[in-house]
């Protein structure tokens, strides 16, 4: 059994990605190291032995995708983690755990691109890649983390969500959250809550692997079960079967996505901050909210009405909580390190005159507080 | 446009500079696990490099505060650790105006301002620790003790925690001598000021 250190403690973002994975039930970790990621699996290395899992270096990022796709078909959770790079050459694979509803758990730790790019500085500039990455119309789900004890608790929330409506769910992360370290008490394993993919309850010969419940998630099963299973990236029945049948197919692409549309409610995730009487908003996520919250109480200070809207949730984009928002504000700014990848949600979504204000910085620099600041009275 | 000035929690930052291989990070981290895990204050720390296995720029920072920390990096440092030139002269000019330049004397040859204490931590390392190793340990002890943000107990209690079975009294005497020079600085007697340009001389 599975023993979580509560103590105050150290510990950097990656760090506690490691530790939430094993406190969501995680048990293979198959990866290819990448700054800024690399320290995730540096630790699952040295954890995972000890409470019966595996750690497995792979050859490239294509085939450690591979690889956990298929330790979670037989059953055990699976993560991996890369940076921009290595988040590329899994969007193939990424496609084929969409299609064939592979619970699985992949951590991005942005840093500068394209390609190469900036190998240790900060980025946000994967975000539109993580929601449609892979081609054609396809579920994920896409979460941003912004502190360390975020790290901890948003891993264990993000394993649950995957294993719930079998998606990949992507953890957003970079190169500030990463790296800093923060002083933490993580839970208790009791206190965590943990969510399991659900058993059929039929005997082998009745079970359909790809038949929504009244969710539209299947019931799954581990290869090994004695349960027939086939699983392919064909478009496919309800059997798992490739098919052509115009209306087998309708049902399945809209099924796809109907099961995360039916737990909107549950997986969209913000935090609000001053809203209350907000007369400007800043709407951020990851390491930039964390100056916008400083900018915030900056600008409160100085009698502007300002508050803050963090983004847990970025995909499916949170507009139940944006668009009120946006009705109630003079003027939204959004502060990303990248051109505008959630700026752009946030237009999409406005239905009314708000004024929606881009902030972005490009230059691998992290976004001070001081920056949004002087945005934030200007509006 | 008047410079924001944070009111709501005091905050004490120190950059460790210099260059990679030099145990900048490590020294930050044995810091702030030293004031956030046993002194109970509230601290991030964060680090910085470029894409060198060594060499190359390296700095790491601490910020120590009595509340929740929103923004993770140093904005106006207290503390700059400059372990050799490049860095000295790339961060000086973040200090604030009170700030307090700690360097390496063996590295820096030119000091930008007279607030500066300086201290041959290498020289130390190599010639009476016998291992240029552990210059940053001596540099974390003089931090340590210079900055008064942590218990010096605590300090030496992490480090051993951190540092390898067998490299213990080495890591320790390396502390303690840096402890030992800062103990011999007479901070009073410095220019209160960086640029004290408005200064009748």
């Amino acid at each position: 059994m599975f023993e979580q250190k509560t103590a105050r403690q150290l510990l950097q973002g990656n760090e506690a990605i490691a530790h939430g994975a094993l406190a969501a039930g995680c048990r293979l970790f198959a990866g290819y190291p990448i700054t800024p990621a690399s320290e995730i699996s540096e630790l699952l290395s040295v954890l995972l032995p000890g409470v019966d899992g595996t750690f497995i270096q792979m050859e490239d990022e294509i085939a450690s995708i591979g690889a956990i796709i298929g330790a979670s078909l037989a059953g055990v959770k699976s993560l991996t983690a890369t940076s921009g790079p290595g988040f590329s050459l899994m969007m193939e694979n990424l496609g084929f755990a969409c299609v064939a509803e592979v619970p699985i758990v992949i951590v991005n730790v942005m840093r500068g691109g394209p390609s190469t790019g900036l190998p240790t500085s900060p980025s946000q500039g994967d975000v539109q890649m993580a929601r449609w990455g892979t081609h054609g119309d396809h579920p994920v789900v896409v979460l941003a983390v912004s502190s360390v004890m975020d790290c901890f608790s948003i891993t264990v929330t993000a394993f649950n969500i995957a294993e719930k409506y079998r998606v990949p769910v992507i953890i957003l992360s970079d190169e500030v959250v990463a790296h800093t370290r923060e002083c933490v008490s993580l839970p208790a394993q009791e206190d965590i809550k943990v969510i399991d993919r659900i058993k059929p309850s039929v005997p082998p010969e009745w079970y359909k692997p790809y038949a929504g419940d009244n969710r539209g998630v299947p019931s799954m099963v581990a290869f090994g079960d004695g349960y027939r299973h086939h699983v392919t990236g064909l478009i496919h029945d309800e059997k798992g079967y490739p098919t052509q049948n115009s209306r087998e197919v309708d049902a399945f692409v809209r099924r796809l996505t109907r099961k995360i549309t039916l737990g909107f409610h549950e997986i969209m995730m913000t935090q609000g901050y001053l809203l209350e009487d907000a007369e400007v908003a800043v709407i951020a996520y990851g390491s930039v909210s964390r100056s916008a919250k400083s900018a915030v109480e900056d600008a409160r200070d100085h009698g502007v009405k300002a508050g803050l809207l963090q983004l847990i949730t970025l995909f499916p984009f949170p507009r139940s909580q944006v668009v009120p928002l946006l009705k109630g504000c003079r003027a939204i700014l959004v502060p990303e390190m990248n051109l505008g990848q959630i700026s752009r949600e946030v237009q999409r979504v406005n239905q009314t005159a708000c004024r929606v204000v881009k902030y972005n910085r490009v230059d691998g620099q992290f976004i001070t507080p001081s920056e949004i600041y002087e945005e934030l009275i200007k509006m | 446009m008047e410079k924001i000035k944070k009111t709501k929690f005091q905050r004490y930052e120190i950059r460790f500079s210099g260059s990679g291989g030099q145990g900048l990070i490590t020294a930050a981290v044995i810091f702030a696990q030293a004031v956030g895990v046993y002194d109970g204050k509230f601290v991030c720390q964060t680090q910085s490099y470029g894409p060198e296995a060594r060499g190359g720029k390296s700095k790491a920072e601490v910020v120590v505060s009595n509340g929740p920390i929103d923004y993770p990096k140093a904005l106006d440092i207290d503390m700059l650790l400059a372990m050799n030139q490049a860095a000295c002269d790339a961060y000086f000019f973040d200090l604030k105006p009170n700030g307090l330049l700690v360097a390496d004397s063996n590295l820096v040859e030119q000091y930008p301002t007279s607030r500066v204490v300086a201290i041959p931590f290498t020289e130390i390392a190599r010639e009476e620790i016998g291992r240029e190793m552990v210059a940053n340990m001596v540099a974390l002890g003089a931090v340590g003790a210079l900055s008064g943000q942590v218990s010096l107990e605590n300090l030496e209690k992490t480090l051993l925690e951190r540092v390898p079975v067998g490299t213990h009294d080495m890591n320790k005497l390396a502390l303690q001598r840096g402890i030992e020079e800062a103990g011999k600085v007479n901070l009073q007697s410095l220019p209160r000021e960086l640029m004290s340009d408005d200064e009748e001389l």
